[in-house]
This record gives C-alpha cells, structure tokens and sequence, in this order.
C-alpha cells in the first residue's frame, strides 16, 4: 500500500486529517468574521469589502476549492470516526459518569454539531453566495438585509451560530493537542483561545443580524 | 472501638461467559465494615453466595497494593471507583454511605470481551506491547551510568509514563473506547530515552497499526482517561504519541505493517 494512503488510514492520521482541515476552517472563520464586521461601517463598507473580495478572482476560487476539499476531507473522517467509535463500544454503559474535568458538553456533540454546522452552511451558502444568488441587480448589504428581515431565519441563524462556537469550543485546542502540540509552556493559552475564540465567533456572527436592524 | 460497618444495595454485573447475554442481579451487602477494600467487600459477598450455594461474583484481581494493574471495574459509572488516581483495590469502603447503591459493571469495549461477570479478556493490551513496546537489545552487563547521558525532565517524563500498569482504565473510561493513553505512555517512556530511540520509528507505527486491527476507537480528545487512570499519566503523553507517529511516518524508510484484512482479532478472542 502506498505509503501516504497507509499513514492516513490509521486513528492517528485520521485524526491529524481532521485537525489540519480543521485548522482551514477556525482560519476561515477568523478571516470571514473580520470582513462581515465591515457591516458596522454601513452599507457602502459592507459593499466594498464585498467587491475587493471577489476582485480576488483566481485567488478567491483558488480558496474556495481549498475550502471545498478540506470540507470533504472534514466530514468524511468526521464520519467514519463517528461509527468506528460507536463500534468499539457495543455494550454501553448502565450508569456512565464523567469524573470532571474530562469530557464536556462540547466534546461530546462534536459529531452532531458538526452536522448541524454542514446543514447551516447548505443554507448559508444557497442564501447568500454568488453560485446561487443573482448579484447583478442586488449589492451584498440588500442580499444580507432582506435575509435578516424574516424573523425566523434570524433566530435560526443565531441558533446555529452558538451551535458553531460549540464546535470551535472543543476544536481548537483540539487540533492542537492532535497534531501533537500540547506542552505546559502554551496549552494553558490554547485552552484558554479555545473558549474566547468560540466567544468571539459566537457573539460576533451572531449579533450581524442586530447590526443590520441597527443600520436600517 | 467496635468497628463501623455498613449496609449496601449492589447492583452487579452477572455474565456466566463470552457468549452469555449477561444481567444486573441486586445482592444486599449488610454489614460490611468500612475498613475493607471494595475487593474485600467483594470478598465478603462472595463468601456468603458461597454459603447459600450460589456462584460466587468473577472479579479480576493480584496484587491488592495498586501496582500490578489486574483489578478494575466501573463502580456507578467510574473506572476504579469515584477516587482519584486509585485503582479498586486501594479504593476503601469508608468512602460510600450506609445505604448506599453501588452499581458495578465490567470494563466495557469491543476489544475487551467479557470472560465471566466483571472479568474482562484485556490480552489486546498485551499485544500491542508485542508489536513493538520493547527495546531489542541483548542485556549483558549493566553499562556504565555516565556513558548515555539522560536529561533530568526527560527521564522524569519517562518515568512518569513508565508508572502505567497496563489496568485498561483509560479504555473503560474513553466515550470511544480508544487505547490512545495506555498506547502513548509506553511510546513515551522508551521514546523519551536514547535506549529507546533506534527503533522509536517502527515502534511507533507498529504499535500503533496493531492498536486499530484490535478494535479500539479514535481519541477525540475527551480527556476522560487522564480523568480516571490510576496513575495520573496525562494526556501530553498522547500528543507524544502523535509527534512520534507522524514523524515516523514522514521522516523514517520504516513502513506501517498491513495485517490481513478481515475481523479485528479482539472479536475472537475470549470467545469460544
């Protein structure tokens, strides 16, 4: 068997698949986040922030695929990791209680969060990116504007936005502790990044709707 | 002073063998005082199901000073029982309640099959350690001390994980029933010597290839093994373990061993 394909098959490549992937993803997340806070500038920043970004042309799909392909990769191992855990404990059991300080509610609904977290971004993506919403006669801020004026997808919105600080809660330093980089010099600081950066994402995605309402 | 004893409700795990469904039964333990172990209370038990001429309650256990790793089971849903780095025989009966309902259960995972009640089949540990957690040298002479120098914090780390006793804790505890812990403290302990270092390459990636064929699960980083092991060993040793992996894997002309295709060796063992 080739070589890379064996190294990637084992738990532990497995695991290092979904933490760089991972990794892609906490980078997008930071990357997204500081180009929709242009939204508090108004509508005009919004709208340039939003052609300076597709004036990226290549670049910009060239991120897309990469984003794509880790994405795949992502949910794929997520997948077969989920049912070969599930496997190696046929007979569950009777009363199971965590001694503390082990795993948390955001270890534990890594899978079903994740899950949630591909249903939002089908959503997401089918509501607001140029493959399937016609820009030319709307600029971002409209398209951004008449999706926060139903009430429900607001709230559906702000739901999956704690749903995706959930899974960046456990991930982060997760990733870091699977790619092997967990020392007592600076864990502390990347268990501590963890919960501010689930924070950040959580209440800085989540509160754009509030922003737009705020403009209007 | 008379000594102080207890009444309890123990809800066991009975399982006459492998291929057995298995079943909680209720025995009523009175009268137990809380100077014994949790294994003498067993003891106790025991004797009196002797008595009636029932079939004494299958637990697994050697030394009974917290050092050889063969005792454990799940007490109300914890490894080794409620207390901190303490394996069930050090665990004492003054830490539970007149009253009080002790649920006990076996080790549960695909890769250790129930032999009988709470005794579990834990070879699979054993044979991760035959696939490479040794070093191969012909001993002779001790060699001289000074002529391999050792840093101090790399042979405490060492010997932090080298305190393992192999008890499958970290197993039981892990939501996913990975052996990631038990796996990375012998990776750690050879791999931090130079002693260990010639074969730290294959080492690494064999034992890692027999730990998956055994069917156990992937770490997602839940932390309850750390949580639960008697020995404290942390989970910096399996971040280790995934330095070691990949480095070997990238960096060295060793390769992953294949091992035929086909069911996890874990399944047949115990049974029949």
């Amino acid at each position: 068997m080739n070589w890379v394909v064996s190294t990637f098959s084992t738990s532990i490549g497995k695991k290092y698949l979904m933490a760089v992937s991972g990794m892609l993803f906490l980078l997008f997340l930071a990357v997204h986040l500081v180009g929709n806070l242009t939204i508090y500038g108004g509508a005009e920043a919004f709208n340039s922030y939003s052609e300076h970004l597709h004036a990226l042309g290549p670049l910009l799909a060239a991120a897309e695929v990469l984003l794509v392909l880790a994405a795949l990769l992502h949910i794929t191992m997520g997948v077969t990791l989920f049912f070969q855990n599930r496997r190696a404990r046929p007979v569950r059991y009777a009363v199971d209680k965590t001694g503390g300080g082990g795993r948390t509610i955001f270890s534990q609904t890594m899978p079903y969060t994740g899950l949630a977290i591909l249903v939002f971004v089908i959503m997401h993506l089918t509501a607001v990116s140029r493959f399937f919403v016609d820009r030319t006669q709307k600029t971002a801020f409209q398209v951004v504007t008449e999706l926060f004026s139903n009430e429900l997808y607001v709230a559906l919105y702000m739901v999956f936005m704690v749903i995706v600080a959930f899974h960046v809660r456990h991930g982060l330093w997760s990733a870091f502790q699977t790619v092997g980089a967990n020392h007592p010099k600076y864990m502390p600081f990347f268990e501590k990044l963890s919960a501010i950066f689930a924070i950040i994402v959580g209440v800085g995605f989540g509160t754009l709707p509030m922003a737009i309402s705020l403009m209007n | 002073m008379s000594p102080e004893t207890i009444n309890l409700t123990l809800k066991v795990w009975r399982q006459h063998g492998p291929e057995d469904q298995g079943r909680f039964i209720t025995y009523q333990a009175n009268d137990i005082p809380t100077a014994a172990s949790f294994l003498e209370m067993l003891d106790i038990v025991n004797e009196r199901l002797i008595v009636e001429g029932q079939d004494p309650i299958a637990f697994d256990h050697d030394c009974r000073e917290g050092i050889c790793g063969m005792c454990g089971a799940v007490i109300n849903g914890r490894p080794h029982g409620p207390e901190k780095e303490t394996t069930l025989c050090q665990l004492h009966m003054r830490g539970f309640q007149d009253g009080d309902t002790i649920v006990i259960e076996p080790f549960r995972a695909r890769a250790f099959p129930v032999i009988k009640d709470l005794a579990v089949d834990r070879r699979a540990l054993d044979k991760i350690i035959q696939a490479g957690g040794f070093i191969s040298v012909n001993t002779g002479q001790a060699p001289e001390a000074n002529s391999l120098p050792v840093p101090k914090s790399n042979a405490e780390l060492a010997f932090d994980a080298a305190t393992c006793i192999g008890c499958g804790a970290c197993v039981a505890a892990c939501p996913n029933a990975s052996a990631m812990l038990f796996v990375s403290a012998k990776i750690s302990h050879l791999a931090l010597l130079p002693q260990g270092r010639p074969e730290a390459a294959k080492r690494a990636l064999a034992m890692v290839a027999e730990m998956d064929r055994l069917g156990f699960g992937n770490c997602t980083n839940h932390k309850e093994c750390q949580v639960e092991c008697p020995k404290g060993i942390n989970i910096t040793n399996i971040a280790r373990l995934n330095r070691e992996f990949i480095k070997a894997a990238v960096s060295s002309p060793e390769e992953i061993p294949v091992f035929p295709a086909g069911r996890p060796e874990a399944l047949q063992m115990g049974a029949k």
